[in-house]
Formats: C-alpha cells, structure tokens, sequence
C-alpha cells in the first residue's frame, strides 16, 4: 500500500517556500472543522451508513468533545467479512489514537501521514478537546491554494522588476537591499548579469557592469540602513542607480580613497570592507556620480555604454 | 588542464561536483572579495579562505568556474547550494593559499595568469 495518503513534501529538504508554508500554516488553518462524529452505541452498520453519504472513510467515536477511538473504512470491511457489522463501535474501534494538536503546524501533519499508515489524523486543541480531523486531501488541497498565491505573488514581483515600457525597448530591474543580509547580497547583481545575457554584450563590458553593480549592493549590505538597486538599460547605456536611507557618508573624499574603509572586523573577515568598492565602480564606470548628505542617505549612479548592442 | 585534472594532481576533495569541467585558464588568489571582482580574469580558478555564499556570488559574476577552499575551512551547505545552482566547481584542500597556488601554477601551462 505505497501510498496514497502520503505527501511527496520533506519537512527536512523542500525549497525555503514550500518549508515557510509548512511551518507557517498552522493544522487548525487546514483540517475540516466540521466534524462529523459516531457515538460509541452507535453499529457498525450505521456508520457504515454515515460514510457512505459523507463520502468519508474515517469516522471519529466521541462523547461531548472528548475523543474515544475511531472507525475506519479498513474497520467496516473487517466487521463485513467477519460478521460482526451489527455489533457496536465501541467493541471494534482503534482505542490507541495517534492525533495531532490544532496548534501545531502543518509539518506535523505531513510527517505523521508519511509515517503513519493512517489516512486521517483526529486533531485535538489545547484542552484535548476533539475540534477536527486532518487528511491528507485536506493537506494537499491547502497547499495547492497556498502555493497558487505565492506563485502568484512571484509572478507579480517579477512583472515589476522587468517592467519594461514596450514603446522604447528599455528594460528596468529594482531590487532592495537590507543591511547586513550577506545572504541576499550579489542577487540583484547576479540578476542584473542575467538580465544582460540577452544582449550578447562583450565580456568585458558585462564584467564592468557586474562590478558595478556587486560593489553597489555590497556597500548598501554593509554600510546603509539598507536601499535600492535599480538598473536601467536603455539604447546604449546600462545605468545603475544605488540609492539608501542613511546613514551618510560624512567625508565623500575619504570614501573615494582606495583601500579607506570604515567596515568593521567581523566584515573583514567574510571578505568585504577592503575599501575598494567605490573605486572598483568609479573605475568600470563611464560616468559616475556620488552624492551623499550625513542623516538621509547616499546616492551613486553608474553609467556604462555598450554601444549599440542593445539599441 | 580542465578543473577535474587540478582537482586531482592538486588532491582536493570535490564539494560541489555538478560543474561543466572547462579548461582552466588560470588562478586568482584572494580573500579581498573586491579584489577578486576587480582583478581576477575569468576562467580562472579562485583560490580563498572565503568560504560563503558570497563567494560563489563572485565568482558567478567574475566568470570563474571553481573555487578552492584552502585549510580545510568549513563549507556551509548554502554555499554548495548556490555553486550547485550556478554550476560552479567548489573544492578544498587541507593546503594554504600559498601551497595550491605555486602548485596550480606549476600545472597550467606557461602564460596561464
């Protein structure tokens, strides 16, 4: 029985997306609240009777909320062939119940269905009170909604970082940057590197642009409250426009001086800080431009022409 | 000499092994990551202690297809990740700096920079 009920998710393993959702999406958020129940007294034959018109294959035995066993389609089968269908649940339910707790998240309910040969999980809330019951449809069907909006919202993002005015043939891209996110750093420049790929530039000339653009991202990483990247490539020209919030760079000459840097030594040691970055971009730029007031924030931009290539 | 040659006449292990195995067209020995942006010529392998996600963002955007991580620094999973998702060779040695590159540089042929 290799399975139906199992969910081809890993808790463990699964893009930071997927995992976000797993653990965001708590189980109360996905199981059916609307329970249906069967009492204890209650025959075989008559919850056999209650599946049937519910279209369901597990029911729960329960007593003012309190859960006592459950019945499974396995269960009434068993009771066909054995003869017992008449007699009551309370002689042939599974007692020893594996349930879940409403305010678990998702992943929980994954990892039991995939563990667990069972098909449904009852689910409990704080005061073991039974509120629901989790199957793997359930999990299957919130996670398709969930994965259709964030598609959705990448789609969107998308749409704006490649908004391109269709009339000139110029193509925008805006990424933000946030201090100290050594993780995030170089996307925008890799994306931006990509983006160029298209073009069948020179090499060199897309090199040129990598740097500025990497040295741009890397300085707002390290040294801004955080900012924007936001290339433009229109006819001939890349520019790269570099804009934080702060705070400032209080002597622009100083800054300007190869191998002057203000970074501190825990950023040395991954690498950056060695006080060429705005150097790096003067020196691959055609124009290049820097304008920086102390409390509001720094402005570069970066001019590159690439002939006609693009036009 | 291609980067699965080096990585054997060199006795690094492979990290990241999902890699198109070019020529190398030489080496670049750095852990000044602006250094590296601004001076190293691609095809190059790079030879660092910076053993982080940012370092494959480097070499991604310099056009190197491998690194060599000396002393035998610890490699985080995310970095072989990235290296795996742009296609670049991570390798380590237990060597320095100094010991991979006059050995790499011994390898290439002559004019290799």
């Amino acid at each position: 029985m290799s399975d139906a009920s199992t969910i081809p998710i890993s808790p463990d393993d699964s893009p930071s997306m997927v995992l976000e959702l797993i653990y965001q999406l708590k189980i109360k958020d996905v199981m059916t609240g609307a329970l249906i129940t069967a009492k204890r007294g209650d025959s075989l034959r008559h919850i056999q009777g209650i599946m049937r018109d519910n279209y369901i294959t597990g029911l729960p035995i329960a007593e003012n909320l309190r859960l006592l066993g459950i019945v499974s389609i396995d269960d009434i089968v068993t009771a066909l062939d054995k003869g017992y269908i008449d007699e009551s649940a309370e002689m042939h339910m599974t007692r020893n119940v594996i349930v879940l707790e409403d305010d678990m998240p998702l992943s929980f309910a994954i990892s039991y269905l995939n563990k667990f040969r069972f098909g449904r999980f009852p689910v409990l809330n704080k005061n073991r009170e039974l509120v629901g019951i989790i199957t793997s449809k359930d999990v299957i069907k919130a996670l398709l909604v969930e994965m259709n909006r964030e598609v959705l919202k990448l789609e969107e993002t998308q749409r704006m970082n490649h908004a391109a005015p269709a009339n000139d043939g110029a193509t925008e891209l805006e990424f933000s940057t946030t201090r100290y996110d050594f993780e995030a750093a170089g996307h925008a420049s890799t994306e931006i590197k990509k983006a160029l790929k298209g073009l069948e530039l020179d090499p060199k000339l897309v090199r040129r642009i990598a740097v500025a653009c990497y040295e741009l991202e890397i300085n707002q990483v390290v040294h801004s409250y955080g900012g924007t990247i936001r290339c433009s490539i229109r006819g001939d020209t890349v520019t790269i426009v570099a804009a934080d919030s702060g705070p400032g760079i209080p002597n622009l000459d100083l800054a300007l001086q190869e191998g002057w840097s203000t970074a501190n030594e825990w950023i040395r040691s991954l690498g950056f800080g060695a006080g060429m970055g705005l150097t790096n971009t003067k020196r691959v730029s055609d124009e290049f431009f820097i304008e920086s007031e102390v409390g509001t924030g720094t402005t570069v931009r970066s001019v590159i022409r690439i002939g006609e290539a693009a036009s | 000499m291609t980067i699965r040659e080096a990585a054997e006449a060199l006795g690094c292990e492979i990290l990241q092994n999902e890699f198109e195995d070019s020529d190398l067209q030489g080496g670049y020995t750095s852990d000044l990551l602006s250094d590296v942006m601004a001076n190293a010529k691609s095809g190059a392998a790079l030879i660092t202690i910076q053993a982080h996600k940012n370092t494959v963002a480097v070499a991604t955007l310099a056009a190197l297809p491998a690194i060599v991580v000396c002393n035998s620094r610890p490699v985080p999973d995310d970095m072989l990740a990235s290296a795996k998702d742009e296609g670049i060779a991570v390798l380590r040695t237990a060597e320095s700096q100094y010991v991979v590159s006059g050995k790499l540089y011994a390898l290439l042929p002559a004019g290799a920079a």
